[in-house]
């Protein structure tokens, strides 16, 4: 099994070649009883700057992997690489350099953001995590506005304001870091199309700004093709290798992918009429 | 065609500390008749749940509700007193499918113990029969008989709707509410549970389902109700809200244009505070068609739009015909789904 994950890796290496991944995941084996691992084997790799989406149904372990990804959970067997280096430790035992490197954004922001903050302290906490708590004032207020919270709402907690404007607060939290990899596990699963088109808006302006990575997990076929520059099924539990050139699960996104900032400042086209004021 | 619910100027407020109101539904009027699926639509915070908190006589003790709901036969849903709404209307005239069904559900109790305490309840049959009863209300709502036994967390996502969707069928309740009923469920599963609340709605049920998933809304609805900021400011059929004509009110057409599949471009700005809501037409300030008299004058619903300067339906003669008569009843032929 491993020498098959490698063969695909050797001879599936970014098409850019002669680049480092951004993030590579390599014989991944992982889930919550060593028995009965959710996924298995899982070979999969990130170029600088790229958007590749992870599809799948409920509880096919794509989360997991996500999990993985961000180092917030010990895989079993394999690998994971972040900008070239390989990871060193899981959780808190992670060296900051490399913990600090993943954003990571989860599907329901009321399960993932402490109650007893405020927005404008919750999405500056990795700063004074770090160390780095002078900062936060001013980082906190430039990435409300980069992210869409009026400054009134900072000053607010989680049960004040909507799933949106709390999503928000915690894609805020993810980038507040500068992230090279973005990790987003069904970001908008919650959310209204207007809010969803807003925050993945977000998150490509920063990309297209900063050239960071991004893993995006979710099953809305839809909205992933339109988003990614690749999207990667993952069928069954461990069922997928990623060949980065044309694996038999590998589907190339058809639509244009966003691209960068210019499509959401792009004004929408004028009405057929307009209002006789 | 008569209404199987037809609500008139519901309008709910929260009395928050130091005398501020909080205007969650404003002036919300439609009918639902029999047979039909409406769906109800909207950002996050408009005031889509509270509806149906109101229908249903759940709201908490600061809310003020002003209107009227009327079922057939059967009292007013916003002015019964609580032993009315819980002895006669919940789960016997109105089921409710809730939101997130693996909270809803007892953790402690397997499902088969809770559909037999419904059943006893709501229809008043003895232990020994509630146990077949119990089966075939699983059955009703696809619910795998070898899993009556587990408890709520032993079930998938899909399966613990179900097993709320039998839950809310048992009493045979004329009228469905769907709160959210797709929300953190995979494509298929969405499909899957939204087919079903369609075909309970074909045998003469009426279907209130309150979604955020306009994609679900387009597969199941004979009408769509666009919410903004506690009003209604669209309401039309949903073959013209999704086709070609499309929608008529800017909010609408903005949030449809969102949609990936489509523009995939998000509507500027944020909803208002609804306990600071703007002279005028709440969505004045991300508007692009404002003019003067948004700003002060709140827009009424007239055929089928609550705007001053509606877009037009681009369709063909013809297509567009029942733009409003959709105002009065499904769609003819209105089947399954598309």
């Amino acid at each position: 099994m491993s020498g098959r994950a490698e063969q695909s890796n050797r001879s599936g290496q970014p098409k850019r070649s002669g680049e480092v991944p951004a993030l590579a995941l390599r014989g991944v084996t992982a889930g919550y009883e060593r028995r009965a691992p959710v996924v298995r084997d899982v070979t999969l790799s990130i170029a600088e700057g790229e958007a590749v989406a992870l599809l799948g149904p409920s509880g096919c372990g794509k989360s997991t992997l996500a999990r993985v990804a961000a180092l917030l959970h010990r895989p079993y067997a394999g690998t994971v690489t972040i900008g070239g280096e390989t990871a060193r430790g899981w959780r808190h035992r992670a060296p900051r350099e490399q913990r600090t490197a993943v954003g990571v954004v989860f599907q329901q922001p009321r399960m993932s953001a402490d109650p007893k903050l405020t927005l404008g302290a919750l999405l500056t906490e990795p700063l004074r995590a770090c160390g780095r708590g002078v900062e936060a004032r001013r980082l906190g207020a430039e990435l409300a506005r980069e992210v869409g919270l009026d400054e009134e709402l900072l000053g607010r907690r989680p049960h004040e304001v909507s799933d949106g404007q709390l999503q928000r607060a915690c894609l805020a939290r993810a980038l507040v870091l500068r992230p090279r990899v973005l990790v987003c596990d069904e970001m908008t699963g919650m959310l209204d199309a207007s809010t969803t088109a807003a925050l993945v808006a977000v998150v490509e302006r920063y990309r297209w700004r900063s050239g960071a990575a991004l893993l995006a997990v979710g099953h809305d076929r839809g909205l992933l093709r339109r988003w990614c520059d690749r999207t990667l099924d993952f069928e069954s539990a461990g069922g997928m290798t990623d060949s980065g050139s044309g694996g038999l699960r590998l589907r190339r996104a058809k639509d244009r992918p966003l691209k960068g900032a210019e499509h959401a400042r792009t004004p929408r086209p004028p009405d057929t009429t307009t209002p006789a004021s | 065609m008569s209404a199987l619910l037809s609500v008139t100027g519901l309008s709910v407020r929260f009395r928050m500390r130091q005398g501020r109101h909080i205007h969650a539904v404003t002036e919300v009027s439609f009918d639902l008749a029999a047979g039909e699926c409406l769906a109800l639509v909207g950002e996050s915070g408009c005031g889509k749940s509270v509806l149906a908190a109101a229908l249903l006589g759940l709201l908490p003790g600061n809310a003020q509700v002003r209107g009227a709901a009327l079922l057939p036969q059967g009292p007013d849903l916003l002015s019964a007193d609580e032993t009315t709404m819980a002895k006669a209307v919940r789960g016997r005239q109105v089921g409710l499918v809730p939101q997130s069904p693996a909270a809803h559900l007892t953790p402690v109790r397997t499902v088969r113990a809770q559909l037999e305490e419904t059943v006893r309840e709501l229809t008043g049959v003895r232990r020994a029969e509630a146990r077949t009863a119990a089966l075939e209300a699983a059955e009703r709502a696809a619910f795998p008989a070898d899993h009556l036994d587990r408890h709520p967390h032993q079930l998938s996502g899909g399966l613990a709707q179900r097993a709320a969707t039998a839950l809310a069928l048992v009493g045979d309740a004329p009228l469905l509410i769907a709160d959210e009923p797709t929300t953190g469920l995979d494509r298929d599963l969405v499909e899957h549970t939204v087919d079903e609340l369609r075909r309970h709605a074909e045998d003469g049920r009426g279907l209130l389902m309150i979604t955020h998933d306009l994609a679900a809304a387009e597969r199941i609805a004979d009408r769509v109700a666009v919410m903004y900021a506690g009003r209604v400011v669209e309401i039309a059929s949903a073959a013209d809200f999704f086709g070609p004509p499309g929608p008529r009110h800017p909010y609408a057409r903005g949030l449809l244009n969102a949609l990936p599949e489509r523009e995939f471009t998000p509507i500027p700005g944020n909803p208002p505070e609804l306990g600071a809501l703007p002279d005028g037409c709440a969505f004045a300030p991300r508007c692009t068609r404002v003019a003067k008299a948004c700003r002060t004058d709140t827009p009424a619903l007239v055929e089928g739009t609550a705007c001053h300067f509606p877009l037009e339906r681009t369709a063909p003669a013809g297509a567009g015909a029942g733009a409003t008569a959709g105002m009065t009843g499904p769609r003819v032929g209105g089947g399954g789904p598309r």
